[in-house]
């Protein structure tokens, strides 16, 4: 080979490798840069504990942020977390929150069953593994965070219902004090009520006439309390017609307020000493629907034309209704509910009317008994417990100190 | 005997349900809506009570010269509603029972309903009258409130921002209060009747 | 007696017969009502004004067919602005009567919007209980729903593929005549703390004023009034400004009578002192 042969070669051999060697490291470290986003470091000190307060299907998971959320390289944008019944089982997503979230709150209550199958059921007493991962807004996923496991544990009592029980406790001590004081003969003085005045009035209004009395009970059911309440009316305004000899219609809209009601009329006309003149048709049933109901009741009113008509109860848009045909009827209307949206119908379309606990009272100011007193007493002592907390709670929230409500604050 | 069962029924319940309200468990839960189911099917089993009370009533109205075509009435719309409804295809759109339903009930309903309309004229005519300070406080805050359904040009949008302000303040702490003292009632109501203070409803004094 | 006398104890007929006339007037000579829209209605609509198209906004229609003209504006009204803006929507009912009118609202309203049922909205059906209901879609809507009202499973729907219970939706709006909306403050704004309005009747609205000023609730819509706005807002006019019409004769009418009857009374006050006949 002469030597411009040799010359040549060696150069064409330097191009070959010189060029690959040079230009194969610039490709690589480019094609690193623009196509592997970094990955979000996870977040750290992974901790499980019972849920509070609950029959024992429930963790929570809480963790201290990724070292990259809010800080760092700063791209975590979701947190994902995934558990497992076992270290080394397989691990599910059970939720996803988003950065800056520390907590989360893994809860499934509902067993399974052969139509639906649930594998997320979480029994009391069952151990649980948790891991947590990162996300970055490129969509890369951390490392998972290191393991953390807790149990459910079923809970005795709901401590976020504290406050409530308190209450109950303090509700009930004012109660025994002034039963007590009642028993032993002290006098205790309520405030009269117009409504309560009335009634008699309006029996003696209606007995003179030779018309019946109208008792409306409401819509509400057997257990409700404002109908309880208009029970105990009932019974003593039913204990008066029968003294008087005077009928009373009572059209009721629920199966077991009518036999309440019956139950009750028969028992005053009893203790009245006129059993006979009881008649189980003037407590009868009408309908279970709020309208035609109304219109029953109304078809009573003119007809009947009672001297009287008692609303004690729960009503709803009705109410005026059944208030404007008493109106037209002439008779004298003497009402009682604890539907606040109702009451300025009843104030501006009865005679009287008897405000939400007014209602619940009427049964103490009708009775004078002392025990009856005695808890009329201790609802006020309550009421002025409740307006004192009002106080300070109001006095907390300009001031900045959340520890009073967090007293008061029931969580459910 | 016959008094003091059902009073120490009625004070069990009501201490175990109290007591349940407090306890999160399972068990407690069960019971919680086991008794629920129970209020239902105690519902449903007075139904025919009250059928039966319905029926009985308005039979021996028949008699009475003055109340015999609204007893006629309701008797035979009542058989008429349970006659076309035996089978469950009766119960689909288009069947005699749900036209009944969907082209008589409903229409009578909303009849009842919109007498409110007339009846709230006439009770507001004869209750806001200035009789005394608060009834001239109540008349002119009914008023400011009356006022936003009217177009009043730039004063509606003064109107809207007075009546937001009234009903978010004096109304919610009125409303707030109200409530408080039913909560109370209620409890002092529950207490006495689980204590068997309150016996009235049993029918004994 | 004169004539102002004669005012004070007017038959109640002459009343009945004025009102009567101002609803039917409206009828026989429509006209339009120009409308302001109220803060707590406006918050409601920038809610769903905010959202993005693909985002999911529960609508809970809780409402017989007795408070049917007051509430099916304002439910329309909200159907047709989150069709408009493409949101995914998903509907309960906790009303035994709510079916048919969820029924009737909804497939209406997808027809016009060129909405598909599964993919862009879904109608979970009717339960009994609502506390325990609310309570229940809190952990997973499948939990009360396992299959839709049209008895298809939830799983096989695409709108719920990645929906598991409230913390997947941007907020809830209730429309109720006011027996469950305490419900859903408890069981569902307090528990579970998702924002929650309610689209109410009028009557029943200022007893939850007291919910917009400590937060628990970040808008109502009153009755008709509040539905002729938000319709105004979103710009489908309906029922709810229809009736505007109606509502503002039948108010004045009754404002022109109050003010008569205290005319009367001041004019008659002091005859009746001099009597001593009192109020």
């Amino acid at each position: 080979m002469n030597q411009l042969t040799r010359i040549i070669s060696v150069f064409l051999l330097f191009a070959f490798v010189g060029g690959g060697v040079i230009a194969q490291p610039v490709e690589e470290e480019l094609v690193a840069d623009t196509l592997s986003p970094s990955a979000p470091m996870p977040p750290t000190n992974v901790r499980v504990k019972d849920k509070p307060n609950d029959p024992g299907h429930g963790l929570i998971v809480e963790w201290d942020l990724s070292p990259d959320d809010g800080a760092g390289l700063n791209i975590v944008v979701m947190y994902d977390i995934l558990r497992s019944d076992s270290p080394d089982g397989e691990f599910v997503s059970r939720g996803m929150l988003p950065s800056q979230e520390t907590q989360f709150e893994d809860v499934d209550d509902t067993p399974p069953t052969e139509d639906i199958p649930n594998p997320y059921f979480m029994p009391k007493n069952s151990n649980w593994y948790y891991k947590i991962v990162a996300i970055s807004d490129q969509q890369v996923r951390s490392e998972p965070s290191e393991l953390a496991s807790g149990t459910t544990l079923e809970n005795l009592f709901h401590w976020g219902k504290l406050p409530i029980l308190f209450g109950v406790l303090i509700f009930s001590g004012f109660l025994l004090i002034f039963i007590t004081s009642a028993k032993k003969g002290k006098e205790l003085y309520v405030r009269p009520l117009s409504g309560i005045n009335a009634v008699d009035d309006a029996i003696g209004r209606a007995t003179e006439m030779g018309k019946p009395i109208l008792f409306v009970l409401g819509l509400g059911t057997a257990g409700d309390i404002a109908t309880i309440a208009g029970f105990t009316i009932l019974s003593r305004v039913a204990k008066r017609t029968a003294e008087y000899q005077t009928k009373v219609l009572v059209p009721v809209q629920d199966p077991v307020v009518l036999a309440v009601a019956q139950e009750t009329v028969r028992t005053a006309y009893l203790e009245a000493g006129r059993p006979d003149q009881y008649d189980p048709d003037n407590v009868f049933y009408v309908t279970a629907l709020q309208f035609p109901y109304v219109a029953a009741v109304n078809g009573i009113m003119l007809r009947e034309q009672p001297a009287t008509n008692f609303y004690m109860g729960i009503f709803y848009a009705e109410s005026l209704i059944l208030a404007e045909t008493g109106n037209i009827a002439g008779s004298i209307q003497i009402s009682g509910t604890d539907q606040i949206a109702q009451l300025p119908f009843f104030v501006a379309a009865t005679d009287y009317t008897l405000i939400g606990e007014e209602l619940y009272a009427a049964s103490a100011y009708l009775s004078r008994e002392p025990v009856q007193l005695g808890t009329l007493k201790a609802q006020d002592y309550s009421k002025a417990v409740v307006m004192i907390i009002v106080i300070l709670g109001a006095i907390a929230i300009t001031t900045g100190l959340p520890y009073l409500l967090d007293m008061v604050t029931v969580r459910l | 005997m016959k008094r003091e069962i059902p009073i120490l029924l009625v004070g069990i319940t009501g201490f175990a349900m109290l007591i349940q309200y407090f306890i999160p468990t399972g068990w407690s839960e069960f019971i919680f809506t086991y008794s629920q189911d129970w209020v239902i099917v105690i519902g449903i089993l007075a139904m025919p009570l009250g059928i039966w009370s319905l029926v009985k009533a308005n039979v021996s109205k028949l008699k009475v010269p003055g109340e015999r075509f609204y007893s006629a009435v309701l008797l035979a719309g009542f058989l008429i509603m349970v006659l076309t409804c035996l089978k469950r295809e009766n119960l689909e759109m288009g069947s005699l029972h749900m036209d009944m339903f969907t082209y008589v009930l409903v229409p009578i309903q909303a009849t009842i309903f919109s007498l409110l309309a007339f009846f709230i004229a006439s009770a507001a005519y004869r209750a806001f009258r200035a009789r005394s300070v608060l009834a001239t406080i109540l008349l002119l805050t009914a008023f400011i409130v009356m006022l936003r359904f009217l177009p009043l040009g730039p004063i509606s949008t003064l109107n809207l921002k007075a009546v937001s302000w009234i009903l978010s303040v004096p109304n919610m702490a009125v409303n707030r209060a109200i409530m408080m003292g039913i909560g109370l009632g209620a409890t002092a109501t529950a207490i006495k009747i689980i204590l068997g203070i309150e016996r009235t409803y049993m029918g004994h004094d | 007696m004169t004539f102002l006398e004669k005012l004070m104890q007017i038959d109640r007929r002459w009343i009945y017969l004025a009102i009567g006339l101002a609803v039917i007037i409206p009828t026989i000579w429509p006209f339009d009502v120009p409308v302001t829209v109220s803060p707590e209605v406006r918050k409601i609509y920038d809610f769903v004004d905010e959202m993005e198209a693909g985002e999911y906004l529960f609508v809970c229609i809780d409402y017989d067919p007795s408070s049917m003209a007051e509430l099916n504006p304002m439910a329309i009204a909200i159907i047709n602005q989150a069709f408009q803006k493409d949101l995914k929507l998903l509907f309960v009912t906790l009303s035994q009567f709510g079916p048919g009118l969820v029924e009737q609202i909804t497939s209406g309203l997808a027809e016009d919007h060129n909405k598909v049922r599964g993919e862009d909205y879904i109608f979970l059906g009717y339960r009994p209980y609502p506390a325990i209901v609310i309570m229940a879609m809190g952990v997973d809507f499948r939990v009360p729903f396992p299959v839709d009202y049209y008895g298809t499973p939830l799983d096989e729907q695409p709108i719920m593929d990645g929906i598991k219970n409230f913390d997947d939706v941007k907020g809830v709006i209730e429309i109720t005549s006011g027996s469950t909306a305490d419900f859903w403050l408890i069981y569902g704004n307090g528990r579970y703390g998702f924002p929650l309005a309610i689209g109410i009747t009028g009557v029943m609205s200022a007893n939850f004023y007291q919910y917009l000023s400590s937060g628990q609730l970040f808008g109502i819509i009153p009755g008709v009034k509040g539905a002729a706005e938000y319709e105004k807002l979103v710009g489908y006019p309906g029922e709810g400004m229809a009736q505007m019409a109606y509502q503002v004769i039948a108010h004045t009418v009754i404002i022109l009578f109050i003010i008569m009857s205290n005319v009367a009374y001041f004019a008659t006050r002091k005859k009746r002192q001099q009597m001593g006949g009192g109020t």
